[in-house]
């Protein structure tokens, strides 16, 4: 038992900035580079926790508050997601809406931060993040509720348990529609192509990376770390979702985890390489687009 | 014994504001004193509702009246007690904000007044609570809404005070007038007025449904249901910060409270009343939600929100009656707990945001969001407080908002695990509409703290603010603590909601237990995760403060390469909320006022945008104006002869008989 959870929050805490590596790796494969080493974004964190900050004069404690806010509430957030193949440290019924608001939390104190600094651009990715947000969240909510119809559960532990094998059964079209939604908020919610450009942002269209762009030093360190875990946990809600947990070991179902997560990362990138950004009008229909999707899982289900 | 605490402290409560005018020589001591008669009344009813909540207290008092069909039944049980804590403890506090934000010393006769109608107000909100007589809470009810009338009209030199007290008076008797229609037929039906004589009404068939829709009517403009909310921004703006404090923490939830009340008279009712009140719930929400972030002025914006917490009362209350027409009691409980629970978190956290409001008011001057910014330097104790209620109010953890949505969310899910094909299981579309509310509301949020608290100041007033004295300070402290409290230890808020859902659905004592003791043990991980948050940002906090000291310069924000930035160049909340504004611009139909800059060398230009409201400004007023135009040319058609008009009126009582007796 303590080894398992200690296994969790091991995963929990160290593969995150294993995945952005993955990402930009394929993403320069497909562009015939050699790209930065898998291992980049931990030397980056550690650059970055090394160094001093700057503020701006016209900040209070909210904007050194957002990057901490941020990634504690990502990281207890993870606390109440199967990450390996386990049940979740933390399950109760609901405690889906927990790790939603939770991930609402830490994008709320972004956004304070963002409009602490008083910059008009860095005004114009919060209101951005925040609007996009609200849109990306019944979509991101709908998918959880066609998974505790699917599988009779309420909690995160028991959607993505032992129960979905018998679920994707019963019902794998709903599923199949929810595990598409799922990755297109996922996408969204990551500040990932087509929704925003990761790699840009001085750029009057970006959304998320505008509004971190006074943070500097180890402030900075802590949101691109949150961000990377952030991808990490809907990663692991994807892989949980598609590919179950058929091992029964410990270690079996570790290694397919850790590999489904790679997986992930190289769809992500595979995405991001074949795609242009969508211009900012059409980011809200894609996300009413996910939405609608779920939807038509939930009526498939309870028709 | 528990009886004497309720009667005593509501009494005090009512005449607490007599101090004031018997005392106006010596105003400080007069106003001091009346707050401390206040704070007593509402320590003593708390305590009789705390005895009650948490053990056997609870009382029925009974005394043949003179009056026809009234008798003078008072009635404390756990569901009365749920609403008598908040409803006593708001004006409390109010009105020790009051000391400092509306001193007696200083505003004369207009404080007295003031103190007077709002021991008033708290004691007939406690009186409406408390009756359990039709005409007793009739008298009670009007008695609310005429002192809440002489609230809002408080600052009577400015014309958009009366307007909005008119208006308002105008809406409640609306609605008094569908509770009579419903109290009429109800006492006729049961011979009796007695509250106790009508448990078990039935609902069925076309009379429940009118019965019903008499409720919704007459309860939901005082709650400010949508479309019936149109009263409630211009009421909650116009009035002084701590009666808003007042109007949209507890008076709102009268309307609430009569609507459990008089639903749990029902017999098994139908389970279209239920979704019905679901239905009409998400609309306020979303719509509540909407109109907010579309305004600029700081107490518009939070009485908008209020409509949409209404809203998501509602959907929990719709929950719990379409479980008593399943018979399901986890759909009760988690419906029921969602809902009264958002009605005491409600409470809380909109007083906290008025009260900061009116702080804002106080030091700056106006109340329009885009000529603020910055005041987080110059008033930190506010903006921190402020941010807790905001973050609250958003239903984020680790505060109190999010455990009543929570709630919620559980009971609109339970609705699926119900036999497959049962219609019911459409009430998981609560999940994502609570979501998207959920999501404009920290959007609408961002964009108020942001431009009130963060940045730079936009004019010259947000330049010269001041921190608020401490009795200002104090019961936005109390309430914040509260918002936390109730965040951080949900499972101990579970045992009074079950007694009062039980005393609500007519439910044996106990047989809740079921569903009661799962949430308390799920409510014990919520406060587990949100420790665990509270533990996690304090540990980044202190590892930040314990690097190795690195020399920090403090520098302009970086404005890409531009080195002389103003504060005209900020974001302002308008642009914040455009993208969504213009998202709902079917629904919101803003007024755009633009003239742009023509030429070499534009001598001006000018851009606006407002957004009115969807009831009053787009139906109510168009209608009104058209009635009058109407009666404005019949009136040029005899002008000015009152002969004719008894004529006329001697034509339409012709008329009427003519009808009656030939098609009758």
């Amino acid at each position: 038992m303590a080894l398992r959870a200690l296994l969790q929050v091991g995963l929990l805490l160290l593969l995150p900035p294993l995945l952005p590596g993955v990402v930009n790796r394929v993403k320069a494969t497909f562009a015939g580079r050699r790209g930065p080493p898998l291992l980049q974004s931990y030397y980056d964190l550690g650059k970055l926790l090394r160094k001093g900050a700057v503020y701006s004069r016209t900040t209070t404690w909210v904007f050194r508050a957002g990057p901490a806010v941020g990634l504690a509430a990502v990281f207890t957030a993870g606390l109440m997601l199967p990450v390996a193949g386990e049940p979740a440290l933390v399950r109760f019924p609901g405690d889906f809406v927990l790790l939603a608001y939770l991930l609402a939390l830490g994008r709320f104190f972004t956004a304070l931060a963002a409009l602490d600094t008083g910059s008009s651009f860095e005004g114009m990715g919060a209101a951005r993040e925040v609007s996009f947000a609200s849109l990306a969240e019944p979509a991101l909510f709908l998918c959880f509720v066609v998974l505790a119809r699917a599988t009779g559960t309420l909690s995160l532990s028991g959607m993505l348990g032992p129960g979905l094998a018998h679920a994707w059964g019963d019902s794998a079209p709903a599923l199949l529609l929810a595990a598409i939604a799922l990755f297109v908020v996922a996408l969204a919610e990551n500040a990932r192509i087509p929704v925003d450009d990761p790699n840009t942002h001085l750029e009057l269209t970006m959304i998320h990376e505008v509004m971190v762009l006074d943070h500097s030093g180890p402030d900075l360190a802590l949101i691109l770390y949150g961000a990377s875990m952030k991808l990490l946990l809907f990663g692991a809600l994807l892989v949980r979702l598609t590919l179950g947990m058929p091992f029964r070991s410990l270690w079996g179902a570790e290694g397919l985890f850790v590999l489904g997560l790679l997986g992930f990362a190289v769809l992500v990138g595979a995405t991001e390489s074949v795609m242009a950004r969508l211009r900012l009008t059409r980011v809200p229909q894609m996300l009413v687009g996910a939405s609608v999707l779920s939807m038509f899982a939930l009526v498939l289900l309870l028709r | 014994m528990t009886a004497a605490l309720a009667i005593v402290g509501l009494a005090l409560a009512t005449g607490s504001g007599l101090f004031g005018p018997a005392l106006r020589r010596r105003p400080a001591l007069g106003q001091g004193l009346s707050c401390a008669a206040l704070c007593a009344g509402a320590a003593l009813g708390v305590a009789a509702s705390a005895r009650t909540l948490f053990g056997p207290g609870g009382f029925v008092l009974r005394h043949p009246w003179h009056e026809p069909y009234g008798s003078l039944a008072l009635r404390l049980d756990p569901l009365s007690a749920l609403f008598l804590v908040p409803v006593l403890s708001v004006p409390a506090l109010s009105s020790i904000y009051g000391l400092a934000y509306w001193p007696q010393a200083r505003l004369g006769w207009k404080a007295i007044r003031l103190q007077l109608f709002f021991g008033l107000v708290t004691g007939s909100m406690g009186l409406v609570i408390l009756a359990d007589n039709a005409l007793l809470f009739l008298v009670g009810w009007e008695l609310m809404a005429v002192a809440a009338f002489m609230l809002v009209r408080s600052e009577e030199d400015r014309p958009e005070a009366l307007r909005a007290a008119w208006i308002y008076l105008a809406a409640s008797h609306v609605g008094t007038f569908a509770l009579f229609a419903f109290f009429c037929v109800a006492g006729s039906a049961r011979g009796s007025f007695d509250f106790d004589a009508w448990r078990g009404m039935s609902a069925a068939g076309a009379g429940g449904a009118w019965l019903y829709g008499f409720l919704l009517v007459g309860f939901g403009v005082k709650a400010g249901l949508v479309p019936l909310h149109f009263w409630l921004p211009g009421a909650h703006a116009a009035a002084p910060s701590h009666v808003s404090a007042v109007m949209s923490g507890v008076l709102l939830k009268t309307g609430i409270y009569g609507l459990l009340r008089t639903t749990g008279f029902f017999e098994g009712p139908p389970s279209s009343f239920g979704m019905t009140l679901f239905a009409l719930g998400a609309l306020s929400g979303v719509l509540g939600v909407a109109l907010a972030l579309a305004q600029h002025d700081l107490k518009r914006l939070l009485a908008y929100h209020s409509v949409e917490n209404i809203g998501i009362i509602a959907m929990g209350l719709g929950i719990a009656l379409v479980g008593r027409s399943r018979g399901d009691g986890a759909l009760v409980f988690l419906g029921f707990a969602g809902g009264a629970l958002h009605v005491v978190n409600h409470a809380l956290f909109k007083s906290l945001l008025f009260l900061g409001a009116g702080s804002v008011h106080h030091a700056a001057g106006t109340r329009d969001i885009e000529r603020l910014g910055g005041l987080g330097k110059a008033m930190p104790i506010t903006a921190l407080l402020f941010l807790v209620g905001a973050t609250a109010i958003c239903g984020l953890p680790p505060l109190n908002g999010f455990v009543s949505e929570w709630l919620v969310v559980l009971g609109s899910l339970r609705g699926m695990s119900l036999p497959r094909g049962d219609r019911v299981a459409y009430l998981a579309l609560g999940a994502p509409a609570l979501a998207f509310i959920g999501g404009l509301a920290a959007a609408c949020f961002a964009k108020v703290q942001g431009t009130v608290f963060l940045g730079q100041p936009r004019s010259e007033e947000a330049t010269r603010v001041h921190e608020s004295p401490s009795a200002m300070l104090l019961p936005m402290a109390l309430l914040g603590a509260a918002c936390l409290a109730i965040g951080l230890a949900p499972a101990l808020v579970v045992e009074p909601l079950e007694r009062a859902a039980a005393e609500w659905g007519g439910a044996a004592p106990g047989s809740l237990a079921g569903p009661a003791g799962s949430a308390a043990a799920s409510a014990a991980w919520v406060s587990a995760v949100a420790v665990a948050l509270l533990v996690a940002v304090g540990l980044l906090a202190l590892l930040a403060r314990g690097r190795p000291a690195r020399p920090v310069p403090r520098s302009e924000t970086w404005g890409c390469g531009y080195a002389f930035p103003t504060a005209r160049m900020e974001y302002t909340g308008s642009s914040f909320a455009q993208i969504l504004v213009e998202g709902f611009r079917s629904v919101l139909v803003p007024r755009v006022e633009l003239s742009q800059p023509r030429g070499a060398f534009p001598r001006s230009a000018r851009f606006a945008t407002e957004v009115p409201d969807l009831v009053l400004d787009r139906a109510i007023l168009p209608a009104v104006h058209a009635c009058e135009g109407g009666a404005r040319a019949v009136r040029s058609a005899f002008p000015g002869r009152i002969h004719l008009y008894a004529v006329l009126v001697l034509l339409a009582l012709v008329a009427l008989l003519a009808w009656r007796f030939i098609w009758w």
